[in-house]
């Protein structure tokens, strides 16, 4: 590796200057209000954690883990997603009295980035976990609150798109006999890869009817109606009971007064493994990558010694701000240009200043190099200097 | 919500079956598009955008959702595996991935050496087999390679084997087959579905 500049950060850092700064802590904090109206308690944990632990259970790829040893010789992991650390605290600590927790974070996870440099390994996620409700009730809230909260941040546009990975693994385990092959299957629609999917179909040996459930699955996409259509291709108990939630969630998120905001979309899997019912992504308009997605996590608190069903769902609060478009432009800045003589006055015209909620610099003229630029960085100058009582 | 659908295209090879394969689905595209040097080409009537790209840089213009749809051939997705939807096989501009080199040569034991324009793809293929290989990227006239004896072997996309026949190449093993596919970003395939499903639509009913 060649010398390293000085001003140079790690692979995928980046800094946050004041102005980005500024529209962060502006959107975060109309989030974190919406979710703490809905009563979700706000928790911080550790940047590092044990790769044996947190590291493993986390839905986050090996690969992208970034991971040091400490003096006694663990390997820690930065944490990479804020999931695993809930989990683990909900699972030791608060979950005794077995009702629902719900609880909310927003805090910067680590994931590696493989190609193109620039692409932010650190980044902030705001997100809310409901740890002990197994009700379709809870993934609604999960989904309106998402919703809620993206609206309260000023987004517009943008849509969920929402799927069961309990339907897609009875579906293909029903049609294909085994987990093994289900999850072949699986692995296509995971790569996005239809155009495999179709072929993969093909070169199995079934029965024409079950090829042409297999196929139509990849059109289960669209409004309420989709479930009609999903049901025809279900034969078996379970399946339908991935139906049946999907429709009461429909129903849910209508009596939330949402219901324009989704869609179904039962191709989703966001991931290989981790969800195990509900899931959904969302998308705003303006950028190409979801900005934010969440789900049902039933299999994590097990990794953890809890049996209990869990829920909950992050946004990314850097797409999202690209997705929000132009900052807003910084809230203005009065500087009092001071000299010696009048330095009393001019603090106590700033005290004066900052009690009305004003943003006040106070600075002693001497040291102003350049008065033209000095005056051109603030919305107000004002000039305390010579003697007293003139301007 | 803007509904304009942009499309990126994929300049060289493909461009024309591309651009043929639409107007049999069709789409009323301008006379422009066969010889135009521009970048960016607006079609008003059908409210679609198209962007000519380098054909490597397809599925990167479609994954940063600035292309909603792209053409791109599989050797490109195989290579750049970019997070993209892989929805149609067009079944146009047909050719497959090959191991090619000198005839009657061996991969040099101690110095193993592939040349190739699809690094990603030669590395895993290579890996796969358990040889262990020195990967050497070019960007282009790769048959060159072997000829002056900068490597044992060739990784490149082979669609009639003119181009190996005239330089003493011989194939020694395929590698996957390509074809043209039509590709879409995840945002756009949620939030234009109803554009893209009639794109599809009307592509199905020409492709085969």
């Amino acid at each position: 590796m060649s010398r390293l500049f000085m001003f140079e950060k790690p692979l995928g850092m980046r800094d946050t200057l004041p102005e980005l700064h500024d529209a962060k802590e502006s959107v975060r904090s109309s989030i974190e209000m919406e979710m703490k109206r809905w009563g979700f308690q706000f928790i911080e944990t550790p940047a590092l954690e044990y790769y044996e632990t947190v590291g493993m259970a986390s839905a986050i790829q090996d690969q992208q883990l970034f991971k040091l040893l400490d003096q006694q010789g663990h390997t820690l992991v930065l944490r990479p997603d804020m999931t695993a650390p809930i989990a683990r605290i909900a699972a030791s600590k608060l979950y005794k009295e077995q009702i629902p927790l719900r609880l909310a974070y927003s805090a910067n996870v680590y994931r590696a980035q493989q190609r193109e440099g620039g692409r932010p390994a650190e980044f902030e996620q705001i997100g809310v976990e409901c740890i002990g409700d197994d009700s379709v009730s809870a993934d609604g809230e999960m989904i309106a609150l998402a919703i809620s909260s993206l609206k309260k941040a000023g987004l517009e546009p943008f849509q969920l798109s929402v799927g069961h990975v309990g339907f897609v693994n009875e579906l293909f385990l029903q049609i294909l006999g085994n987990e093994e092959r289900a999850r072949e299957l699986t692995k296509f629609l995971y790569e996005k890869n239809y155009v495999g999917y179709r072929e993969h179909v093909h070169s199995l040996p079934l029965s024409s009817i079950d090829s042409q459930r297999l196929l139509a699955f990849l059109d289960l996409r669209g409004g309420p109606e989709v479930i009609g259509k999903a049901l025809e291709l279900v034969e078996n108990g379970k399946g339908r009971d991935a139906l049946d939630e999907l429709k009461i969630l429909w129903e849910i998120i209508e009596d939330f007064g949402e219901s324009s905001r989704i869609k179904f979309d039962l191709t989703i899997v966001s991931h290989m493994s981790y969800y195990t019912g509900i899931l959904f992504e969302v998308y705003a308009g303006m950028i190409g990558f979801a900005i934010g997605n969440g789900g049902r996590y039933d299999k994590l608190l097990e990794k953890f010694g809890k049996t209990t069903g869990a829920t909950g769902f992050a946004i990314r609060l850097d797409r999202l701000l690209e997705s929000l478009g132009d900052l807003e432009p910084p809230e203005p800045v009065t500087c009092i240009l001071f000299s010696p003589e009048r330095r009393k006055e001019a603090y106590q015209m700033a005290a004066e200043k900052r009690e009305n909620h004003e943003r006040i610099v106070l600075q002693d003229i001497r040291a102003v190099r350049n008065l033209d630029a000095c005056s051109d960085a603030f919305a107000n100058v004002v000039f305390l200097v010579g003697k007293e009582g003139t301007q | 919500m803007n509904k304009q659908l942009t499309i990126a295209m994929p300049k060289g090879r493909i461009f024309t079956e591309a651009v043929e394969l639409l107007r049999n689905a069709g789409f009323e595209l301008p006379p422009e598009f066969d010889d135009s040097r521009k970048l960016i080409i607006d079609v008003d009537e059908e409210d679609f955008r198209f962007i000519l790209a380098k054909p490597m840089d397809v599925a990167t213009y479609v994954e940063h959702g600035v292309a909603d749809l792209g053409i791109a051939g599989k050797d490109v997705l195989l290579e750049e595996e970019r997070d993209v939807y892989e929805l149609l096989d067009l079944k146009i501009s047909s050719c497959y991935l090959a191991v090619a080199g000198l005839p009657g040569t061996k991969i040099n034991d101690v110095a193993p050496k592939i040349a190739t324009k699809y690094p990603n793809i030669a590395a895993a293929y290579f890996r796969e087999q358990g040889e262990q290989v020195e990967i050497i990227k070019l960007n282009g006239s790769i048959e060159l390679a072997p000829m002056i004896g900068l490597a044992d072997r060739i990784v490149d996309i082979v669609s009639t084997g003119r181009t190996l026949k005239e330089n003493g190449l011989v194939e020694y093993e395929t590698i996957a087959g390509v074809t043209s596919r039509l590709i879409v970003n995840p945002v756009s395939y949620r939030i234009k579905d109803e554009r893209i499903s009639e794109l599809i639509k009307r592509l199905n009913e020409v492709i085969y």
